[in-house]
């Protein structure tokens, strides 16, 4: 316990708030809270607000356009293509241009299902 | 006995059938992703992440001899829903299917709708066990025949073979839904059904697939002032007028069609309200409701949020008659599960047959049975070291904190990779299916 409270007293907002679960121990979700904070400081303060719904919303982008493809490709004409993004094939975004290798294969399931066997 | 449809701690669970590959392996595409018994309870659905459905049906049960337990076997396996790229918004559609909604059935034929985050299909199954034989102009394998062979003239006759399942997509409907579908429910009124995503519900013909009504819409004009979307979305058993939808923000809207086209404006407003200083950076998010049932008598309503189980009655809008706690033990490890993801899952809950029992699902293949009328509550496991044939399930304790006794488990050691996110509840006996990652167990009634 004791070692709880040093590290904790280098935030001190969180002292208080630690200290009241610890002595009382009734509200175990504020104490969860506190950890939270403690850990990303700057989480932001309307949880279940616009970022984290957008996030949702946003589920399955994929970042390909094909304009920015094709104007890349007329550039590199006389140079050869970049090489295939290393192994983080779901982050094609910013400056690297993303080419059709780099998004994952997207092939249906041909394989019947194994609850069926 | 069968037929009772009660449950509870009356009742002793047996381990039945248990579908799937027993390899550690999964496969992302063999994750069972919905599950759902047709409205007779003889025909049992289940959707995967690869986009396939497969479908059991029960044996019919051997009078002569009780203790045969009818089994649910494969009946048919297709693949309802491919992966998509939407080009135009750089939008990948995944072929997961995320609800499956039986129709009642009309005719010979089953049907049945699947949808995955953007297109729902009507599938027709149905079976062939006579075919025709002794065509004029055919071979009995397809070819033709040479005409100057032909002499005699033959009535072709049915002859009957071996049964063959077939499905069949028979409506396709698309094109509604900007954002991702969570729920699909067939009307009362067996000709229309509702499809709800984030932030719309839409209600549809069977038969019209270029039209869809928009019912419900909560998008703002201003993106940045979002603030909940909807999690789930169903039609009264009965009233064909009324359906409900819930929120990220744990209320539940009650609409009627008859008051307008669009139901904006609910009808009823359900939410418990909320102990100020119980308030925390959690409390939205786990208040969030993954699901809601109406139940059988359409009566009540149930609702699924992180940690607990609401029963509320359409006539009560204020609070809940009944809420039971799924896994309160969690309440103390919320920071690990924000960080880990799982404050996010989405856990399903069901009915039995006569509204007295719900069951849920939740982590370490462990699911709940809450008994409304004795008040009682069990915790089961789907486990492959329960699976000898009619082995009776002991239930499960999850030790908090202190001294852990000797059967218990605790907290710290369940496993949060084997969530049990899908149930369903047989409508009229005692048989359940619980759906693991990727297997599938039938659970039954200890039949003396």
């Amino acid at each position: 316990m004791s070692s709880d409270n040093q590290d904790t007293e280098t935030h001190s907002e969180q002292m208080d708030e630690t200290q009241e679960s610890q002595d009382t121990n009734s509200n175990p979700v504020r104490t969860e809270e506190a950890k939270l904070k403690a850990k990303y400081p700057n989480l932001g303060q309307k949880p279940g607000g616009s970022d984290f719904l957008m996030k949702r919303l946003q589920k399955g982008q994929k970042y390909f356009d094909s304009g920015d493809y094709n104007m890349a490709k007329a550039k590199m004409k006389n140079k050869q293509l970049p090489a295939a993004a290393g192994p983080d094939k779901n982050i094609v975004t910013g400056d690297h241009i993303p080419t059709p290798q780099d998004l994952p294969q997207r092939k249906s399931s041909l394989v019947t299902s194994k609850l069926a066997g | 006995m069968a037929g009772a449809g009660g449950g509870g701690n009356d009742v002793q669970w047996c381990f039945s059938q248990v579908k799937g590959a027993i390899d550690d392996d999964v496969a992302e595409a063999d994750i069972i992703s919905t599950v759902e018994f047709n409205h007779s309870g003889e025909l049992l659905a289940t959707g995967d992440k690869g986009g396939r459905v497969v479908i059991f049906q029960q044996e019919t049960e051997n009078k002569s001899q009780p203790q045969c337990r009818s089994e649910y076997n494969v009946y048919s396996t297709f693949q309802s829903h491919e992966p998509e790229f939407d080009y135009l918004k750089s939008l990948e559609i995944e072929e997961k299917i995320n609800k499956i909604r039986w129709l009642p059935q009309k005719n010979a034929a089953q049907f049945l709708l699947s949808t995955n985050d953007k297109t729902i299909k009507l599938w027709k199954i149905s079976e062939r066990d006579k075919r025709p034989e002794g065509y004029n102009l055919k071979e009995e394998d397809g070819r033709y025949r040479d005409a100057a062979t032909i002499t005699t003239l033959r009535v072709p006759v049915f002859r009957p073979m071996d049964l063959m399942v077939e499905a069949s997509p028979r409506r396709v409907f698309a094109n509604a839904h900007t954002y991702h579908i969570n729920s699909i429910s067939v009307n009362s009124d067996n000709e229309t059904y509702l499809s709800a995503d984030d932030l719309r519900v839409n209600l549809w013909h069977l038969e019209i697939t270029d039209r869809s009504f928009n019912i419900v819409d909560i998008k703002p004009a201003n993106m940045e002032e979002l603030t909940e979307v909807i999690t789930a979305a169903e039609f009264h058993p009965h009233q064909c007028n009324t359906f409900v939808y819930s929120s990220s923000k744990g209320t539940i809207r009650l609409c009627d069609m008859r008051a307008s086209a669009l139901c904006d404006k609910h009808s009823k407003l359900f939410e418990e309200p909320e102990d100020p200083s119980n308030r925390s950076f959690f409390s939205e998010i786990i208040s969030s409701i993954s699901d809601v049932k109406f139940s059988h008598n359409g009566r009540y309503m149930m609702t699924r949020d992180y940690l607990s189980v609401k029963i509320w009655d359409l006539n009560m809008e204020n609070r809940p008659v009944e809420t039971y706690q799924v896994h309160e033990y969690l309440r103390s490890k919320l920071c690990s599960l924000y960080e880990n993801d799982c404050i996010f899952d989405k856990f399903e809950c069901c009915w039995n047959g006569n509204d007295s029992v719900v069951m849920t699902g939740s982590y370490n293949n462990f699911f709940r049975m809450l008994d409304r009328s004795q008040r009682r509550d069990v915790t089961l496991e789907a486990s492959r070291e329960s699976c000898k044939p009619r082995q009776v399930l002991k239930p499960r304790r999850v030790c908090a904190g202190g001294k852990r006794k000797k059967d218990e488990i605790s907290v710290d050691s369940l496993d949060f990779n084997k969530k049990i996110l899908h149930t369903a509840w047989h409508p009229q006996e005692n048989i359940i299916a619980v759906a693991t990652t990727n297997n599938l167990y039938i659970f039954q009634e200890k039949v003396n």
